[in-house]
């Protein structure tokens, strides 16, 4: 069964096996309003846990996006490219990134759902 | 403004064949015709073809819709926007400089170098600064060059792994986006609860990797930074340089100096402080000024006076930081601001600061009951509103800034600094009166009380302007950015 | 005391402090130390009159010399129609800020998007900004493009063909934004092919700048070259003086990606090195590297199509640190100069201006080299309205004779060479002049 992960930065990770798929909350797109861009990496592109590896923009608003993981890139979602708006309207089930994870021990730096949801309050 | 003649582009009045401007003829033999054929273009660029009345017309119906100082006030916070001098623009256009070549022998160009030395003395002596470079184009052109200095001065001491720059967190947003071009990391410093940077945040942060604190003073609250002695001893005994950002200059103008006040640094927006017009969006010019030590890092061409009074270039200097420029600078703009300086006076001069401070003071005294005043101190040019005191209305500082554009007023900055969630940034400059004041003063007073009364007319303003409001989605999802792309994706 | 451009009486002061709850004009300034305050009047002049302030400029004009101009080096003296002036002192845009209030604003923002328009087409590229503020900062603004857009190269290579003031900024930015910048050698006044293949190699480059017309004015001829670039993953950037890509081949024809350099040649006065414009424009998928603003077409909430800022989050005043350009204030009027040029122009104008130029300069250098003093430094090559001189005679004597003629006869290179410009400005009488002068020198060298 695959587990969520979020980071203090406000993306989630859903892991399944040695993979983790990568996108942003709900609060996080919420904050942002209308996204308009999504600046994705490229496949096989390292990824560093706390370093960003791409950027997502709304109207008045540009912010990094920061990988919860180490890892590879395996897959970026293309969808994005023409319809950013996905982002907004189902954050969780819209992943930007897959990665391959380097390093699952990683995962333990991370928050669960409820750590989560009390940063945001 | 002018709803009527709104819309058309250049593009749309082209009819082939007409033309709005005829050449002299050389009696010289073609030549073009004569070159390879693919070192030339194989089809001419898409520009309309149009008569000069049509192209009149045209743009002066544009200018009908746009509103500048000229039109009314413009309390847009940090940007200065003082009364723009006529005799500035003549003296601009009119010295016999409209031909001259940034190449031509410095013999033939005397009375333009000497025009360039006098702005450098005097601007030394009201930034309180020993060296003045006038090269560069815009505020944050001269931020760069000042970090650049900066970080040439370390070098030259070997003093290499000084590679952060602190800013406030109420800094302008071109400070930390300046010094990561300049390739600095950015550390940001909290303002304390006055408004003013906490010396007590500073302390831990300045060391030996740190190359330079940037500040504006006052700041972008409009409040002197009253720490400034304390904070410019600790930044220099960690071996960092005070840079100081001079958008907000014009308060200190006739009263205080950033060089007697420890910076080391700094650079003067002449389209802000000294009423060269900003042409919507420029060209302005930044000039840089650095405290003795440091003028043999500033960048080439500079212009020098020799010891028989004649004025020269130096197109290099042993240190200097190199060029950043192609020429000597936005010269025309310079003209201005000098005639700015010369208008004044040092008696003129002497009166801009005390009564940019005394409009601002007054409009915020006069309007603090309805609206939310975060700190509550003497303010100097401008100063901050987060929004309405009353916030059950669900009146944004947008809503107040679009009303404001009803009444025939600029906005003021809005959701800057960043500090508070509504700000709202008043800067009125020295050039308003008082009846102009007591007017915004009272508009500003009927849209609170409209925001409480009638709250829809303020969130669905404004009303009475050339357009409505833009769909700012539509065009950032998928930018037109050109006619063609226009011609392609048809609006 | 009151200045004319101080509306406060003393009784409006008085009135204004009482409402501040405050005695004197000092007072606003409590919060600050006595020993920040300056404490005396600037050691400046007493203010001035109007007529003063006129008196003392004219009297500095009367100290340049103005000259028939043959000087050129990326800067060139060219007619400015007179509608220019007349609308770009329309108080409207002049006293304008920043077009942040769209709805007050469309004046700025539509000359801005048929600026952006003329540019892309005269560059052949799909997008332009707003303008930068010359063009050796716009090219070194493209350096740091190619940079950001490759992430983790950081290698530029320009040519030895690209003028001395664009290398002499992109030199400065490099350094101090961490870019490695080379130079790719030159070879007969061309750039070298070879040498760019020989530097591609080590695959570390981000970017190639290249121009044409170049330094010496030829019009070098890169057919190939984009493929040579992009097979190594790096941007091809090209830098041209604007007015000349109305007849030559544009970069967007070369395959460049961006397009950078002076607009200054499209009708502005030389005002001594400024205001003029630089320009950039690149292709669409570069769009978000781009820096600047960007007006964009939108419509209003009633349905007519308006204009607006787009792309605002790449800015400085949102991406702060992590910015890859400060620009904010660009030379929004110099925008507004140059669509009422090319306005005027038109795409027959523009191209007149060239052949007038192109048939001038030709004209000039084939009477020169009948005179034998002086040659074509490039003989082969070809060239639109500049062209370099190596000379018999020592260029400095040559400079002196000449302005005793209120001739400006080009630029001094060096003791022998001469680069010399000619544009729609030079009557055929000024072309003989000069050439008359130069035939007149004793050969010295």
């Amino acid at each position: 069964m695959d587990k969520i992960y979020y980071s203090p930065s406000h993306e989630y990770i859903k892991v399944e096996g040695n993979v983790g798929l990568i996108g942003i909350t709900d609060y996080a797109q919420s904050q942002l309003g209308n996204v308009v861009y999504v600046d994705l990496p490229e496949v096989d592109d390292e990824v560093v846990a706390g370093e960003d590896f791409g950027a997502i923009e709304s109207v008045k608003a540009a912010s990094d996006l920061i990988s919860p993981v180490s890892g590879k890139v395996i897959e970026v979602n293309e969808e994005l490219v023409d319809n950013p708006g996905l982002v907004n309207k189902n954050a969780m089930g819209t992943w930007i990134i897959k990665v391959e994870l380097s390093d699952a021990s990683e995962l333990d730096e991370l928050l669960g759902e409820e750590d989560y949801k009390a940063l945001c309050h | 403004m002018n709803k009527e003649y709104y819309g058309k582009l250049i593009f749309e009045l082209s009819r082939p064949g007409r033309r709005g401007f005829k050449l002299p003829a050389n009696g010289c033999s073609d030549a073009l015709s004569e070159l390879p054929a693919d070192l030339l273009r194989a089809s001419s660029p898409a520009l309309p073809e149009v008569d000069e009345p049509s192209v009149v017309r045209h743009y002066t119906n544009m200018s009908n819709n746009n509103f500048g100082v000229d039109t009314g006030f413009y309390p847009l916070g940090s940007c200065t926007m003082k009364y723009n001098p006529k005799i500035n623009e003549e003296m601009a256009a009119g010295v016999g400089i409209a031909s001259l070549h940034p190449l031509q022998p410095v013999s033939t160009v005397q009375g333009a170098l000497e025009v360039y030395y006098t702005l450098q003395q005097a601007l030394s002596e009201i930034g309180g600064m020993s060296e003045f470079t006038l090269n560069l184009y815009a505020g944050a052109h001269g931020e760069l060059t000042g970090l650049m200095v900066i970080k040439a001065y370390h070098m030259e001491r070997g003093d290499v792994k000084r590679d952060k720059v602190i800013v406030p967190d109420s800094a302008h947003g071109t400070n930390p986006a300046s010094a990561a071009v300049a390739g600095y990391k950015i550390v940001e410093v909290k303002s304390g609860a006055d408004g003013t940077v906490d010396v007590e945040a500073l302390r831990p942060l300045l060391d030996d990797t740190v190359a330079a604190v940037m500040m504006t003073n006052p700041n972008t609250l409009g409040i002197f930074e009253k720490n400034i002695p304390e904070i410019a001893r600790l930044v220099h005994e960690a071996g960092a340089l005070m840079y100081y950002d001079g958008a907000n200059l014009n308060p200190l103008v006739g009263v205080g100096r950033p060089g007697d006040m420890g910076f080391d640094v700094m650079h003067i927006n002449l389209h802000k402080t000294f009423s060269t017009p900003h042409g919507g969006g420029g060209p302005g010019a930044g000039p840089v000024g650095v405290r003795k030590g440091l003028e043999h890092l500033l960048p080439v061409p500079h212009v020098i006076k020799k010891a028989d009074g004649s004025y020269d270039i130096e197109h290099s200097a042993p240190g200097s930081l190199g060029q950043v420029t192609g020429t000597l600078g936005n010269f025309a703009v310079l003209v201005r601001a000098l005639s700015y300086i010369f208008s004044l006076g040092k008696e003129g001069l002497a009166m801009v600061g005390p009564l940019a401070a005394l409009n601002a003071n007054y409009i915020k005294e006069r309007l603090r009951d309805l609206y939310l005043l975060p700190v509550d101190t003497v303010c100097k040019h401008e100063f901050v509103f987060d929004g309405l005191v009353d916030k059950s209305t669900g009146v944004t500082t947008l809503n107040i800034a679009k009303r404001l554009l009803d009444h025939g007023f600029h906005a003021p900055t809005i959701y800057f600094p960043l500090l508070f969630h509504e700000s709202l940034m008043i800067e009125p400059t020295e050039t308003e009166s008082k009846e102009t004041i007591d007017r915004f003063i009272e508009v500003m007073r009927d849209i609170a009380r409209e925001s409480a009364e009638t709250p829809e007319v303020v969130k669905t303003a404004p009303h009475n302007t050339p357009i409505s409001h833009p769909d700012d989605t539509r065009a950032a999802l998928n930018p037109i950015v050109t006619y063609k792309e226009l011609c392609e994706n048809p609006i | 005391m009151s200045h004319r451009y101080l509306p406060h009486t003393p009784e409006d002061i008085s009135e204004m402090l009482a409402a501040c709850s405050m005695n004197g004009l000092g007072e606003l300034y409590s919060d600050v130390s006595p020993a920040l305050l300056l404490g005396r009047e600037y050691d400046l002049p007493s203010e001035k009159s109007e007529k003063e302030v006129r008196d003392f400029f004219k009297k500095l004009g009367e100290k340049n010399r103005l000259m028939t101009c043959f000087a050129g080096a990326g800067w060139y003296d060219r007619y400015t129609p007179a509608v220019i002036p007349a609308l770009l002192s329309r108080s409207e845009f002049l006293t304008a800020y920043t077009p942040y209030q769209p709805e007050i604003s469309q004046g700025t923002l539509q000359y801005i998007f048929e600026y952006q328009s003329m540019m892309a087409s005269l560059t052949g590229l799909d997008v332009s900004n707003a303008s930068m503020y010359d063009g050796p900062t716009a090219v070194a603004e493209a350096m740091m493009m190619t940079v950001a857009a490759a992430r983790k190269r950081n290698r530029v290579l320009v040519s030895a063909t690209v003028l001395p003031q664009v290398r002499e900024v992109m030199s400065t930015y490099a350094r101090y934004h961490g870019i490695v910048l080379d130079t790719i050698a030159e070879e007969d006044g061309v750039t070298s092919r070879a040498d760019l293949e020989e530097k591609m190699a080590s695959g570390d480059v981000a970017g190639v700048v290249v121009a044409s017309p170049n330094r010496y004015g030829v019009l070098e001829d890169y057919n190939g070259w984009a493929d040579t670039v992009h097979a190594a993953k790096a941007l091809f950037v090209m830098t041209c003086e604007a007015a000349a890509l109305g007849a030559v081949k544009s970069p967007g024809e070369w395959g460049a990606d961006i397009a950078a350099g002076d607009a200054q040649s499209l009708g502005m006065p030389l005002n001594f090195g400024g205001p003029y414009l630089g320009y950039i424009c690149c292709t669409r998928q570069l769009i978000r590297k781009l820096p600047g603003r960007i007006v964009g077409a939108t419509v209003d909430e009633d349905g007519r199509r308006v204009f607006v800022l787009t792309l605002q989050a790449r800015e400085q005043h949102i991406r702060r640190e992590k910015a890859t350009s400060n620009i904010c204030s660009n030379q929004g009027l110099m925008a507004l100069f140059v669509s009422v040029y090319m306005s005027l122009l038109g795409p027959q104008g523009l191209k007149e201006v060239n052949s007038l130029s192109c048939a001038g300069a030709h004209y000039l250098a084939d009477r020169i080299e009948k005179g034998g003093k002086a040659r074509l430094s490039y003989p082969d090559k070809p060239f639109l309205h500049e062209f370099e001189l190596t000379t018999s005679f020592d260029v400095d004597s040559l400079m002196q004779r000449a302005m005793q003629h209120g001739i400006l006869p080009g630029v001094r290179l060096t003791d022998n060479r001469l680069l010399v410009a000619v544009t729609e400005m030079q009557s055929r009488e000024d072309l003989d002049h000069l050439a008359d002068i130069i035939d007149s020198m004793p050969s010295t060298l």
